[in-house]
């Protein structure tokens, strides 16, 4: 230890941390205990027993309408969000790197859409497309107007409803890794002979790649739990933390504490997957050195 | 012209789709929210004709009701009072953190362990968040238990769920963690020398703190506070699910209209919030330059 005596304000200080923490993960906590409830529990303690009923409710669809569907809807727009907030955000602060015309005014709207209440930009995104529809069902050609219903959905508005708030995050890291990323490995590449797209490929990307697997999953997870940007820009199906907020005002027993549970269950798999993914990565790059120039 | 060795894509084609998504699903919606909100409406749809309806219905009232308060002053007032409440709190929580962390703990390794403690839960859902104090706080709930059966009251309190009281508590239980995390990094980027030389010049450790550490920390604390305040401003999740639906806010008349399918006075109710935002950035960027700072 060090050699200093710690202060009497670290004992105060690491108290208050401790009761933050114990704030912080508390409440999660209990219901993840209360998830396990017996088939007679209730919502609060006691525990009836100890059973695995609600998950077995959850799983057979029972009680709430339609959580497998939102479950998968979920899934598949978390990884198209992950993969299309990793391309577009390396790419992105790959041309930030560079100068380019209207750099600064990107990055003003990119900050802007961090900050702009979230209902104001899902109403604004549901507007665009119902003014789209609208125009398509009266103006458009026939061969598309008659029998169309509308453009909104899942993979389209609400798509891009969440890349408007992971892709900000996106770009936010893709500027701290490039800070500390040395340039002299680009320039020891192209005095090699390196293309540019060979720079990339085997230099660029292979440094970053850890990097790029945590912005993935900051896409994913974020994806996975937004509520606000997607309440207007869903269309008809809803996401599985937006059928949960709905089942918040009609709760009346466990399952909805088995599916917060299964829920948080997916992020952390999630998480303990880019983690490891990471550090083989990590293992890899220590056993081989890089591997540029290797194609 | 460049030599036909250097063929790197140019800067602007790179970042093109990344711009793409916020020109179709940023910028041109939020022209939309604009001009709808001078559209007319009836109980089937919007109709693109020019009106300030919207508008006059928003503020109805606040002329005539004079010197009382309209609905509308009424719910941005109560939303203020929910910001500052939360700011308040989660400012002195996220600043003692962010403190502890970056001044007490002295390894990195733990102020990174310690740091990353902090923010897991950031990576669970918020309604997850929020329902997981209905066993907590609810009439049936952990602390009514105790509290009865410590004989400190006769019958459950009933103030503790759907109140203002859990609406706060939550918007602090789920944001603090936007203050800890900008500030925590503005204090790690402080020359220790400073605090040294401070040291050395006989400084108290309070006055370290108010002379020293708090003006420097000041780039945290804004970008801190410009998350938390306009989170509050706009939500309508956390005050819809931990009010129980009761409890108005400015972001929660949007959805009330939005629930009617009266897009127009959503649309007004959207300009205002987000001039409403706006104000309250411009008075946050006075006290520190964010562009500098980011």
């Amino acid at each position: 230890m060090n050699s200093e005596r710690r202060p009497p304000a670290f004992y105060f200080l690491a108290a208050f941390f401790a009761l933050f923490v114990a704030f912080l993960y508390g409440p999660t906590f209990v219901i993840f205990v209360l998830s396990f409830q017996g088939p007679t529990g209730g919502l609060t303690f006691p525990m009836n027993g100890v059973s695995l009923h609600w998950f077995e409710r959850l799983w057979r669809g029972g009680g709430i309408v339609d959580i497998s569907g939102a479950f998968k809807r979920s899934l598949g727009l978390g990884l198209i969000v992950m993969l299309l907030t990793m391309a577009l955000s390396l790419m992105a602060g790959l041309a930030f790197r560079k100068r380019f015309r209207g750099a600064n005014v990107l990055f003003f709207v990119t900050i802007a859409s961090l900050i702009v209440p979230s209902i104001v930009t899902s109403l604004g995104i549901a507007l665009e497309f119902r003014i789209f529809d609208d125009l398509v069902k009266n103006h458009g050609p026939t061969w598309l107007a008659n029998g169309f219903q509308t453009s909104m959905g899942n993979f389209t508005s609400g798509l891009g409803a969440h890349l408007t708030w992971t892709l900000p995050f996106g770009l936010l890291v893709m500027f701290a890794i490039f800070n500390r990323f040395d340039p002299r490995y680009e320039e020891a590449a192209r005095d090699l002979g390196a293309t540019p797209w060979q720079t990339l490929r085997h230099v660029i990307i292979p440094i970053v790649a850890p990097s790029l697997i945590g912005v993935g999953l900051f896409g994913f997870t974020l994806s996975w739990d937004e509520i606000a940007r997607s309440s207007q820009t869903m269309g008809e199906h809803n996401t599985l933390p937006m059928e949960l907020q709905a089942l918040t005002t009609t709760v009346t027993n466990p399952d909805i504490y088995a599916l917060g549970t299964a829920t948080t269950g997916v992020s952390f798999a999630v998480i303990a997957l880019a983690l490891g993914f990471i550090a083989i990565l990590g293992r890899r790059q220590a056993r081989h050195g890089s591997d540029a120039g290797k194609a | 012209m460049p030599s036909f060795t250097s063929r790197t894509l140019p800067g602007a084609l790179q970042a093109a789709p990344f711009a793409l998504v916020f020109a179709l699903f940023f910028v041109l919606p939020l022209v939309f929210v604009a001009i709808v909100s001078f559209w007319d409406y009836n109980d089937y749809q919007m109709l693109p004709t020019f009106t300030t309806r919207s508008y006059t219905q928003t503020f109805s009232g606040c002329l005539t009701e004079l010197p009382g308060l309209c609905t509308i002053l009424k719910t941005y007032l109560s939303t203020a009072k929910f910001c500052l409440i939360v700011w308040a709190l989660t400012l002195v929580i996220g600043f003692t953190i962010a403190y502890f962390l970056a001044f007490h703990v002295r390894t990195l390794t733990m102020q990174m362990t310690l740091f990353l403690v902090c923010t897991i839960p950031f990576w669970t859902s918020n309604v997850i968040r929020m329902i997981a104090w209905i066993p907590l706080l609810g009439r049936n709930g952990l602390v009514n238990q105790g509290l009865l059966s410590a004989g400190i009251v006769d019958k459950p309190v009933e103030w503790l769920l759907y109140s203002q009281f859990s609406v706060a508590l939550a918007f602090v239980h789920l944001f603090t963690f936007f203050m800890v995390a900008p500030i925590f990094n503005a204090m790690m980027r402080i020359d220790r020398r400073l605090i040294e030389a401070a040291y050395d010049s006989g400084a108290s450790g309070w006055q370290m703190l108010t002379n020293v550490i708090i003006p420097l920390s000041k780039p945290g604390i804004a970008i801190g506070s410009i998350f938390v305040v306009t989170i509050v401003m706009g939500d309508f999740i956390t005050f819809g699910v931990m009010g129980g639906e009761q409890i108005a806010s400015a972001g929660k008349v949007i959805e009330t209209r939005l629930n009617a399918l009266q897009f127009p006075p959503a649309a007004a109710n959207a300009v205002l919030l987000l001039g409403a935002t706006f104000v309250i950035i411009a008075a946050l960027n006075r006290i520190v330059d964010i562009r500098r700072e980011l």
